[in-house]
């Protein structure tokens, strides 16, 4: 797996839903381009976390498959999907790893338990996980 | 017959079952996987019997949760 690259707004965008949506689990999906080098993310899709639970989450099928549909219309690949642990650090649980059944897919969990969220992505086959190089970047220069 | 599997037109045999197809695509863990054509939701005790015909559309979707 090569770099995974994701603009810093997406990353804010996550941040801030995530904790608009505490107590519970935040929770949807990335989508974008791949290729020998890597991933790059384009977009992300915020769907409702159907457990309405703050130590479990599972993404509404119908929401899926609308938002497979939209990344379709607009030439995205489904590459992954992110949730949040609200009081956990940003590392797949037990039952992340359980249930992560796609091993093509990137697991991204944003950790809210301290001040500044933490975010990172994950690889999961045969249980076995590996960090992935995530990156964000900015094009915005501040002064 | 042409079907689009995931968003990509492939050419497979007339008749092709859904069991065969995922076989084919090599989807792993199937039995956690939804499967849907032209949007419609397959239920899981049909997809032994389901057979594909030309122009469908298959997307193939992963039961995504998880527990901290």
């Amino acid at each position: 797996m090569g770099i995974i690259r994701m603009e810093y707004s997406l990353y804010d965008e996550i941040v801030k839903y995530a904790k608009e949506h505490l107590p519970e689990e935040a929770c949807g999906l990335i989508a974008g381009e791949e290729n020998e080098e890597g991933r790059l993310v384009k977009k992300v899709y915020y769907l409702t976390n159907i457990d309405h639970s703050d130590d479990h989450f599972t993404l509404d099928p119908k929401e899926q498959f609308a938002a497979i549909k939209d990344m379709r219309a607009n030439g995205l690949k489904p590459l992954g999907n992110w949730h949040s642990h609200p009081v956990s650090p940003s590392r797949p649980s037990v039952e992340d790893i359980r249930l992560s059944y796609d091993s093509k897919a990137s697991y991204m969990i944003v950790s809210l338990m301290a001040e500044n969220a933490v975010l990172n992505s994950f690889h999961v086959e045969n249980e076995v996980v590996t960090k992935e190089d995530l990156r964000i970047y900015s094009e915005e220069y501040y002064f | 017959m042409i079907i689009t599997v995931a968003g990509e037109k492939k050419e497979y045999k007339d008749g092709l079952t859904l069991p065969e197809l995922i076989e084919s695509e090599n989807v792993e863990m199937p039995e956690y996987v939804t499967v849907s054509i032209n949007e419609e939701f397959i239920e899981s005790d049909a997809k032994a019997t389901t057979v594909l015909k030309d122009g469908d559309n298959v997307e193939f979707l992963y039961f995504m949760g998880g527990g901290q």
